[in-house]
């Protein structure tokens, strides 16, 4: 007797939700369950899976309206809290990118050097509802005299601000170690000569985009949670690439898919926004991010039990490899050994160090099945998913 | 880049010397001083924060040694501010003593103060700037 195939829609899910009979667990619940029951039977019980993580996500920023001045400026030049950002957008108009250092930072000078403020920073401190100076000068034109305004204000004082991040939510991420004969001090963090420590950053089993590999649900117009508040996704990100390596499960092997998101920066919390400074580096912006999949069918339940043990990412060295620009993979990893602490590579123990907040992650995911189970979430039909793989376009 | 807090017991004969601008100049050194204090018999107390390249640091310190100035480093502590620390692990790959850890399956990372030995290597590597170098502030009374 074949039983009926598993199979719902999001408009479904979202009047489930608003009568509280919706079914959400977590990406690390799911792959229990999927473990336990099979797919199919989890597709049938499990509406939503929620999905989490929380690290440095470089290629973010937020576009700012700092509001007319009296007199009127067309700011050619801005600085937030001594940070430069990009003014060439429209007179009171800003993009303040999260790794761009204090104009005043001695960068490297002094190697490594500590970045110790920079756009994310600013970012983190207006969404903290502190006071940021704003510095703008101008060449003045017969609409615009100003020539030189200096301001404080906080995030409330700002017309708008909304985060726009052109790359975010990596999927999948190299493991990253040192081959050479020196410290190395990278945005994989600081890497001992003779593979001293393996550095890893994905969430993995919680990672949105590992929990829909080849991005079935998720596209523009996605809603998802954006640094503690409701945002979205806008499209793909920056570097996406479908068509990285996958294995049998269609989970990419290397750095793959990646997000495009925008939020409300005045609705957003100050844990889930934090300025960084990677030694060596530079500054960033640690993000949270977490994307609800919705489980249209067997298939997606199947994906969303995707386990530590079955997601694999190469090794590579940053020593010498990478900064030629030639990445070679020097063997497969899984997170479960990642996770372990100790991973081997050419029959040598490695230490593993996680960058990615598992903790900070798995807390995102809770939060947002908390927010669906309350009825304070609903899901979104995207307008165009993301751009997937060949061989699944082929597939379908 | 390296940086000590220092304490600095000067006799009364230099108390008027350009000690700090020296170090700026000739040793290429930062300083911050937090506390300074010229005491009635004439010498000066003073705890300083002393930052730069290891070798110009060194050579500062055998300048205000040769001065006749009494230098201790000040007994450091390092403490955890549990509200910047996400979680992430980061500091794990330097700390020598495996004072701060991943506790595991949770992979929440742990600061286990009691086997810290102050080398403050995490310092600059946490990228949340959440593992802080604490002194005796009883010297700065
Ligand atoms: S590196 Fe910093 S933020 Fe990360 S776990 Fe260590 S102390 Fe916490
Ligand atoms: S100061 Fe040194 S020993 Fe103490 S926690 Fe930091 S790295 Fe470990």
């Amino acid at each position: 007797m074949a039983q009926k195939k598993v199979s719902r829609t999001i408009g479904e899910i979202n009047r489930k939700i608003k009568s509280g009979k919706v079914v959400v667990v977590t990406a690390e619940e799911m792959t229990e369950i999927v473990k336990k029951k099979g797919a199919r039977k989890a597709a049938r019980e499990v509406d939503v899976v929620t999905t989490g993580t929380f690290a440095p996500m470089c290629s973010s920023g937020a576009f700012i309206n700092f509001g007319h001045t009296k007199p009127t400026i067309k700011a050619s030049k801005v600085w937030l809290n001594g940070v430069p950002a990009y003014a060439g957008v429209a007179a009171v108009d800003i993009y303040i990118g999260a790794t761009e250092p204090a104009e005043d930072d001695p960068l490297n000078r002094v190697h490594p050097g500590q970045f110790k403020y920079g756009g994310g920073h600013v970012i983190h401190d207006l969404v903290a509802g502190e006071k940021v100076e704003l510095k703008a000068t101008a060449y003045g034109t017969d609409c615009y005299p100003n020539k030189d305004v200096t301001k404080k204000l906080t995030l409330d004082d700002l017309p708008y601000a909304v985060l726009l991040n052109p790359r975010n939510a990596y999927q999948n991420y190299n493991c990253a170690i040192n081959l050479s004969n020196r410290t190395i001090y990278t945005y994989m963090g600081v890497l001992k000569p003779g593979m001293g420590n393996a550095n890893y950053s994905t969430s993995g089993q919680l990672s949105p985009l590992l929990n829909d590999p080849y991005y079935l649900t998720m596209g523009l117009g996605t809603r998802i949670f954006l640094g503690g508040a409701q945002g979205y996704i806008i499209g793909p990100g920056t570097q996406h690439n479908p068509n990285a390596r996958r294995g049998r499960n269609g989970v990419p092997v290397s750095p793959a898919g990646t997000l495009m998101v925008k939020g409300d920066l005045k609705e957003m919390d100050p844990r889930w926004v934090v300025g960084v400074s990677i030694l060596g580096y530079g500054c960033s912006l640690a993000l949270g991010l977490g994307v609800p999949i919705p489980i249209l069918n067997e298939e997606m339940a199947r994906f969303t039990g995707v386990s530590d043990e079955e997601i694999f990412t190469q090794i590579v060295d940053y020593g010498n490899d990478y900064p030629t620009g030639d990445v070679k993979s020097l063997g497969r990893v899984s997170y479960a050994e990642l996770k372990s602490g100790t991973i081997r590579v050419n029959g040598q123990k490695v230490q593993s160090v996680p960058l990615s907040s598992y903790v900070r992650a798995l807390e995102i995911a809770n939060i947002l099945k908390g927010w669906i189970e309350n009825g304070k979430f609903l899901l979104t039909e995207p307008v165009e998913l993301l751009p997937t793989a060949r061989s699944r376009r082929k597939k379908s | 880049m390296y940086s000590k807090i220092l304490s600095l017991r000067f006799p009364s004969d230099i108390v008027n010397e350009p000690i700090v601008v020296n170090l700026v100049k000739k040793f290429d050194l930062t300083f911050n001083i937090l506390k300074a204090t010229i005491y009635p018999r004439k010498e000066g107390f003073m705890v300083l924060e002393l930052r730069g390249h290891r070798k110009d640091y060194q050579r500062g310190l055998r300048y205000l040694k040769s001065l006749g100035i009494k230098v201790e480093s000040i007994g450091q502590d390092i403490k955890r501010d549990e509200e910047l620390c996400f979680q992430c692990g980061a500091c794990t790959a330097v700390c020598p003593t495996g004072a701060l850890y991943i506790k595991r399956p949770e992979m929440e990372v742990i600061f286990d103060r009691e086997s810290c030995s102050a080398c403050e290597l995490c310092v600059i590597v946490c990228p949340a700037r959440a593992m802080e170098v604490r002194f005796d502030r009883t010297l700065l009374a």
